[in-house]
């Protein structure tokens, strides 16, 4: 782990202000920031973990929880939330029965609200791993979810 | 004369249609006198997106316009326009070029990725000459003549940025473009910098060579993906082609410059937060002054541009100060993007001149509002802007006028709202958003904030009572004072605005417990109606929390005191017998 820690960082070490850029390396890698890679990377840039913690935890971007395999974006930007974002927030909370910024408990899913993806013109737009879903309809929600499950029924018809 | 010619009148102003009528059975009269009526067809249309210009013609072929057209002249009109084909000059109408492509004139046109096809554009011409027969004073001093004010909302002469930097002492220097928007409802610099990026990095090449800083960064948001990567490579084949780098083109200027990513966090589009961030720290803003002009990176002097005024510096040295200066208005010169969306037909990225109306934009360039319904408001400026009502849709859109409206010109979001949007929620969803960003450092932003938001929820549920819009107005006004930066001081505005042109809807949530756009779902209250309930029982059974009472004998009736607006009944009930109110 330590080596690979080391090749991501190789690029930024001795910058000045290269904290940020770091967390992106690591976060690109591992989907999340884990506390052991923080721990490590204390040592290695020789930063207080304190310091580390006190940056990672003021940006909403990273994380510091494994996420779902994969991840709901739901925009809450202003187009979209005047056309109705919030009842599709909802459905999918009802379905997944989890808030934002959870993952679900088989760790399939995790579902966030953004600010704006910038696709105004299809309000409501909903990513799911990066495919843009637009004008989402809260009908809608279930069809999008059965796309990335692995359903318990498809397998059962084939057998 | 020969062929059919067409002749279109157009409704247009307030008391159109009528004057249009009779206008008409003139026109069609004389028409017929002469006996053209084979010939000459007249054509009554819609609404021909223009405004307060009388009687409005169109005559085909050709399609000269004319306005103000009174009967009195129609009949010289068919003389010389239609027999003759002459154009009445006096009554003719040019159309103002509604959108101008200053900013954007490459998005589209050129592959975002390919450094030749910019170069083919016309692009790094300005550069190259600046550095070959410029000096930076006189870089600046074009500039000056430009009128070129900040694209990021502040609207602060860029000039002058430039040359308090000039003037800074200090090691090094650096510019800095700040891509960090994150306005919901606004993607401009995204679609800037996926279009035509190379532009931006000109405009940086250029700020460094006037105000002698040899390092820039370019900080976007972690957010755009396909930006980011489309800057990368634009900055590789600047590099490469030795526009970047040591000794550019061979003037002995060098430049330098990087990517920095921000991390989701709102406040960093505030110029101090934002150095911050790029020095690796939390995105916390500083007291000002120093202006980062004097002390900003490092404590070095910095320049800070948006994307979209950093797009703008290649035409302008390309054509000059001068040029750019008579576009827009006086004090407002150049085109200005805006991201229009919301209700309205035709939502997409627009440039326009300063000084265009909001109607023009939203009615000529946006087609109108696409559910048919009326437009209630435009709000402008994201979280830090206000909403403008419909009845100042005639306001120039510039850097004064929008102050004067409670609402500021911002980065361009425009976002269209109808009669069904309540103001209520929309000036909470703002607040909402500035307090979930911010960034805690100073208690008027901290806390004034979340109580503005707790007031507004009151009155959103229905507990509002006539003192809160007092402390509204109190609490405003300290965060605009005190706050320690842009977010704090302007957060209040979405909330001052609606409150001081929708007075009376804010009311109707206190006093009468209702909204009238049917939005804040705390307010609705709910009823069974007796003569058209079948007694079925299934809101009975399906209330969660047993607040309809009653039986199958007797008929129900829901209690308004234990309802919680949830709206199951209604939703399960097949005969139509809930109502709402």
């Amino acid at each position: 782990m330590e080596k690979e820690l080391k090749n991501l960082i190789e690029k930024w070490e001795g910058r000045r202000g290269n904290l940020i850029m770091i967390f992106h390396e690591i976060q690109n890698r591992y989907g999340y920031v884990p506390r052991d890679i923080s721990l490590k990377l204390s040592e290695i840039l020789d930063v207080p973990l304190a310091r580390i913690y006190e940056v990672l935890t003021f940006y909403n971007y990273f994380n510091l929880n494994k996420p779902g395999k994969h991840t709901i974006s739901i925009c809450m930007g202003t187009a979209c939330y005047l056309k109705g974002a919030g009842e599709v927030l909802k459905e999918f909370r009802e379905i997944l029965n989890i808030n934002e910024g959870e993952t679900t408990q088989d760790g399939n899913f995790s579902l966030v609200t953004v600010r704006c993806l910038g696709c105004c013109g299809i309000a409501p737009a909903v990513t799911v791993n990066g495919k843009v879903y637009g004008k989402v309809d809260k009908a809608q929600v279930a069809d999008i979810l059965s796309e990335y499950t692995e359903s318990r029924d498809r397998v059962n018809e084939k057998t | 004369m020969s062929g059919i010619k067409a002749v279109f009148i157009a409704d247009t102003g307030v008391k159109g249609p009528s004057r249009t009528e009779d206008f008409y059975a003139a026109f069609l009269s004389r028409v017929r006198e002469r006996n053209l009526q084979d010939s000459v067809q007249l054509v009554r249309t819609e609404f021909s997106g223009i405004y307060d210009k009388g009687i409005f013609l169109r005559i085909w072929p050709g399609g000269v316009m004319y306005r103000d057209v009174p009967e009195s002249r129609i009949d010289e009109i068919i003389e010389r326009t239609i027999i003759s084909g002459e154009v009445i000059e006096e009554l003719r109408y040019t159309e103002k070029p509604k959108s101008l492509r200053v900013v954007l004139r490459n998005c589209g046109k050129i592959d975002p990725e390919c450094i030749e096809e910019y170069i083919a554009a016309g692009g790094y011409g300005a550069l190259n000459r600046i550095l070959k027969d410029m000096s930076p004073e006189e870089v600046i001093e074009e500039l000056k003549v430009s009128g070129l004010r900040g694209r990021g909302g502040g609207g602060f002469p860029t000039w002058m940025k430039w040359n308090f930097t000039r003037q800074a002492q200090g090691k090094e220097k650096f510019i800095i473009c700040n891509a960090d928007e994150g306005d919901p409802g606004a993607y401009m610099d995204r679609s800037i910098l996926e279009g035509d990026p190379h532009s931006v990095i000109e405009g940086m090449i250029t700020g460094g060579y006037a105000s002698g800083a040899q390092n820039g960064y370019l900080y976007i948001r972690a957010e755009y993906p396909i930006a980011i990567e489309r800057v990368r490579k634009a900055i590789n084949q600047a590099y490469e082609y030795g526009l970047l780098g040591d000794d550019i083109l061979g003037s002995g200027f060098s430049f330098h410059l990087g990517i920095r990513l921000g991390a989701g966090a709102f406040v960093c589009g505030e110029e101090t937060a934002l150095t911050a961030s790029i020095e690796g720290k939390r995105g916390t803003p500083r007291p000002r002054p120093p202006y980062p002009s004097l002390r900003g990176l490092w404590d070095e002097p910095t320049i800070i541009n948006n994307v979209e005024t950093l797009a703008n510096i290649p035409p302008i040295m390309e054509r000059g100060g001068k040029w750019f200066s008579e576009i827009g208005t006086e004090k407002s010169a150049g085109t200005k993007v805006f991201a229009l969306t919301g209700k309205v037909r035709r939502s997409g990225l627009i440039e326009v001149p300063m000084g265009t109306t909001l109607r023009e934009i939203v009615y000529e360039i946006g087609g109108g509002l696409e559910t048919g319904m009326e437009l209630k408001a435009v709000q402008t400026g994201g979280p830090s802007g206000g909403v403008i009502p419909a009845d100042h849709l005639d306001t120039p859109v510039d850097y004064e006028h929008l102050q004067d409206l409670g609402s500021i010109m911002g980065s361009g979001g425009m976002i269209v709202m109808d009669s069904s949007d309540c103001m209520i929620d929309v000036a909470r969803f703002y607040l909402r958003f500035c307090v979930d960003e911010s960034c805690g450092k100073c208690p008027p932003c901290r806390i004034g904030g979340y109580q503005l938001l707790m007031i507004l929820n009151h009155i959103a549920k229905g507990s509002g009572t006539p003192e809160h819009i007092e402390k509204i107005n109190e609490i405003s006004n300290i965060m605009a004072k005190a706050s320690l930066c842009g977010l704090g001081q302007t957060a209040p505005n979405p909330v001052f605005s609606t409150l001081k042109y929708f007075t009376e809807e804010y009311l109707e949530h206190i006093n009468d417990k209702k909204c009238r756009s049917g939005k804040c779902s705390g307010l609705l209250s709910y009823r069974i109606d007796p003569d058209k309930c079948t007694r079925c029982s299934i809101c009975f059974k399906k209330c969660p929390v047993n607040a309809v009472k009653g039986s199958r004998e007797e008929g129900f009736t829901i209690s308004s005191d234990e309802c919680i607006k949830c709206g199951e009944c209604f939703r399960v009930c097949r005969f139509d017998a809930v109502k709402v109110r």
